[in-house]
């Protein structure tokens, strides 16, 4: 009930502080040569620490597109968002909305948004880019052809995790007795890695501890460290999210856990969340699948076109964050799936379907990400019809005291292990679904 | 059998087998406690002058954490940034007072509660619009306050105390006891007791409502200061806050929505119960119990004592 309460008041305390932020910034009008892509953000509220930068790098890239290239093909995007404050509920509001003036793409920003767009989402044929986040099983593109969950899922995210304990231990045969505790997020977001991990335990004989965080104790953490301090895990993956990772790295570094052997997924590594824990966060570690920093070209251009006419509304410093670049990330893959679409479809202002057939076609090769700029910045995108994920790789970056640095090499997901468990759940979900629709979709590009 | 030795036997084992643990978990209750208790004193002085519940108290204390932070990077010295902080949450007083209060003297007391309301949404625009959304850290190192832990071998093992939590503890005590002698001993404090009994009478002996009302006001944003400063130095400065804040609200029903003692007795009891019960009971049921543990402590209690630890036993003829 409080929680109800509470997002729905931060949710209206959103509408006046963006009115007032917004300082009287006109939104693009929606022309007939546009594209038109509606992306949830949250600006405000408890999440907001993870949501302003990569709303900012999101927003920069295609202003960049628009700016530098006149959009794709000669075609403009606009771009516009709506803020959620992290509430499932307004992000009903803003599917609806998006769907009324005909995005071509959902971009929902949280997990329980996208359990909650995906039914509508088959009906609606609109497409749903989670990118690296929302239903894992959302991968089989065979049972969620609308659905697009690349480069990885949470549970390739927590195999990594595995593989990454298992390389430190020197070899999958040393995880037997060890202990890896999950610190997650008490939401959909949160729990989503729990059956894979515990799928993992079984197998190499490793113990899984649940350490779950009520939102409303984000920043009250202390009893739950007592308790790693009880069971004195040998590692621990942190499933957090906005305001929950700055206090779980502080805890780790008031409570003497080797700061070293904690390691957040992708969500859990923004500059803010590092920097909490001062001199002593030194090593802690983080998933992740692009890299941080300004050292690229395309983050040249987004500073060059976007952020030097004033045009950004990040500041400066924080272009080239951990998460302002994840932003720049997921843009990239939209622009990408729009190229993709104009072309399969010979139209240049596309709709929902052909941007699902865009999506689907995703083929981000070495020499493309230099041709973007991007070059060193992410690892090769590519997805199938039944593969929506890609299960790609992911290395795990370390902030080195006042950035991410990249401390691994580029580690491939368990698939064999992950694949199975979601072509399961995909099916499990298809049954307790009655009526889930079988893909009639053509397959554009099948391999 | 085995339930009923998980829940009533096995606890106390582990408590016995590793009494340095039980040791920090009391400590950390007892800390947590006395923030709770320093939150709900905001609430109780307001609720006691006015006879509101003041659901602007969470964003109060995160305004005002900002509040310091937007100062201290603008340049400001951290001890200046304070005293200017403070003077903001005065003018932030009578503005309420003022714009919100006066004109709603003799409305039902659930017009003034859903004011609050208003105040809240106002105060999360203003705020986001004028600092952003983005966390921020708090300036603890500069006010001088320690960082570091002083450890004791004890007990067979060790308990740690960070002086952060013991300066935290020190300072929500002193002024929790400031504020209840200040309170209970003053011109003012008697004046604000008076218009807690009867607005009407208060006023008829010619106490001013409205000087009242920008007292406790500024008096909870005081207090919503100091929070903003514990709180943020134990994580950080964000909008996330104004949830912790929240904290209170089994503290008040516990503790009765007009009695300081009871704000906080009710802070200690909560903060002790709930990080006992998620240390040793948690783990039955999954963990993540604390969040809804403190309600149901409070509730326990309210079913023995409607009108909370301290509250006032209202007795009316009909």
């Amino acid at each position: 009930m409080t929680r109800t309460f509470l997002t729905r008041h931060a949710a209206r305390g959103v509408a006046l502080g963006a009115l007032i932020a917004a300082g009287g910034l006109a939104l693009p009008a929606q022309a007939q040569d546009s594209i038109y892509f509606a992306n949830n953000a949250y600006r405000t509220g408890a999440f907001s620490g993870s949501g302003i930068p990569i709303g900012d790098g999101m927003r920069d890239y295609i202003t960049m597109i628009n700016e530098r290239d006149g959009g794709v093909n000669g075609v403009k995007i606009v771009y516009e968002e709506c803020e959620t404050g992290y509430d499932t509920k307004k992000s009903i509001e803003c599917y609806e909305q998006a769907k009324a003036k005909g995005t071509v793409l959902y971009s929902p920003w949280s997990t329980g948004a996208t359990l909650a767009a995906i039914p509508r989402a088959h009906v609606d044929k609109i497409p749903i880019l989670s990118m690296a986040y929302g239903l894992s099983a959302s991968a089989d593109g065979n049972t969620f052809p609308w659905v697009f969950i690349p480069p990885l899922t949470y549970w390739d995210g927590a195999s990594v995790m595995v593989r990454h304990m298992a390389n430190e231990l020197g070899g999958m045969d040393k995880l037997k007795g060890k202990k890896l505790g999950l610190i997650h997020l008490d939401a959909p977001f949160g729990k989503e890695p729990i059956p894979i991990l515990e799928n993992l335990a079984k197998k190499y004989g490793f113990e899984v501890k649940l350490y779950p965080v009520a939102a409303a104790d984000m920043q009250n953490q202390s009893s739950l460290w007592l308790s790693i301090r009880r069971d004195r895990p040998d590692y621990l993956y942190n499933q957090g999210w906005g305001a929950m990772n700055p206090t779980a790295v502080k805890e780790a570094v008031k409570n003497g856990f080797p700061i070293n052997k904690l390691v957040g997924v992708w969500w859990a590594g923004g500059d803010d969340d590092a920097r909490a824990g001062g001199a002593e966060a030194k090593g802690y570690k983080s998933l992740n699948f692009n890299a941080a920093g300004t050292n690229f070209p395309v983050i040249q251009d987004i500073i060059k076109h976007v952020v030097d006419k004033g045009k950004s509304l990040a500041p400066k410093d924080k272009v080239g964050e951990n998460l302002y670049n994840r932003g720049v990330y997921n843009s990239m893959l939209v622009v990408e799936a729009i190229r993709n679409a104009q072309k399969l479809s010979g139209k240049k202002v596309i709709n929902g379907e052909d941007m699902r057939r865009g999506l689907e076609a995703l083929n981000i090769t070495e020499a493309r990400l230099k041709e973007i700029g991007m070059e060193g910045f992410a690892s090769p995108v590519k997805i199938s019809c039944s593969d929506h994920s890609g299960h790609l790789k992911a290395y795990v970056a370390e902030w080195d005291g006042t950035k991410w640095t990249k401390g691994s090499d580029w580690m491939d997901p368990l698939k064999d292990e992950v694949r199975p468990v979601i072509e399961a759940n995909a099916k499990d979900y298809a049954e307790k679904n009655a009526g889930w629709p079988k893909r009639t979709e053509a397959c554009d590009s099948p391999s | 059998m085995d339930t009923l030795y998980a829940v009533f036997i096995d606890p106390f084992m582990q408590m016995g087998s590793a009494p340095d643990l039980l040791v920090q978990t009391l400590w950390e209750g007892l800390v947590a406690g006395v923030l709770y208790a320093l939150i709900a004193l905001g609430f109780v002085l307001i609720f006691k002058a006015s006879g509101v519940f003041n659901f602007a108290q969470g964003i109060m204390v995160v305004f005002a954490a900002l509040t310091l932070v937007g100062l201290y990077e603008k340049g400001v010295p951290a001890w200046i940034a304070v005293f200017l902080t403070l003077g903001v949450m005065f003018l932030l007083a009578v503005t309420i007072e003022r714009v919100v209060l006066r004109p709603l003297v003799n409305q039902p007391d659930i017009i003034l509660f859903m004011a609050t309301f208003g105040i809240t949404y106002f105060l999360i625009g203003f705020g986001e619009s004028l600092f952003g959304g983005n966390p921020k850290q708090m300036i603890a190192g500069e006010l001088g306050l320690p960082r570091g832990a002083v450890e004791m071998k004890m007990l067979g093992g060790f308990v740690s105390f960070q002086k952060i939590d013991i300066a935290a503890a020190i300072i929500a005590s002193a002024m929790i006891a400031g504020l209840a002698v200040f309170f209970q001993y003053t011109r003012i404090g008697r004046a604000l007791r008076a218009v807690a009994d009867s607005h009407k009478a208060a006023l008829s002996v010619g106490i001013s409502l409205n000087q009242i009302w920008v007292i406790v006001w500024f008096a909870a944003g005081i207090v919503a200061l100091v929070t903003g400063i514990m709180w943020g130095a134990r994580s950080d400065v964000s909008f996330a806050l104004e949830i912790v804040a929240l904290k209170a609200l089994p503290v008040l029903i516990l503790g009765g929505f007009t009695s300081v003692p009871g704000a906080i007795v009710g802070g200690l009891l909560i903060g002790v119960g709930e990080k006992l019960g998620e240390f040793y009971w948690g783990p039955l049921i999954g963990g993540g119990i604390e969040s809804w543990l403190a309600y149901f402590i409070a509730l326990a209690f309210l079913l023995f004592r409607p009108q909370g630890l301290f509250g006032d036993k209202i007795i009316e003829r009909i």
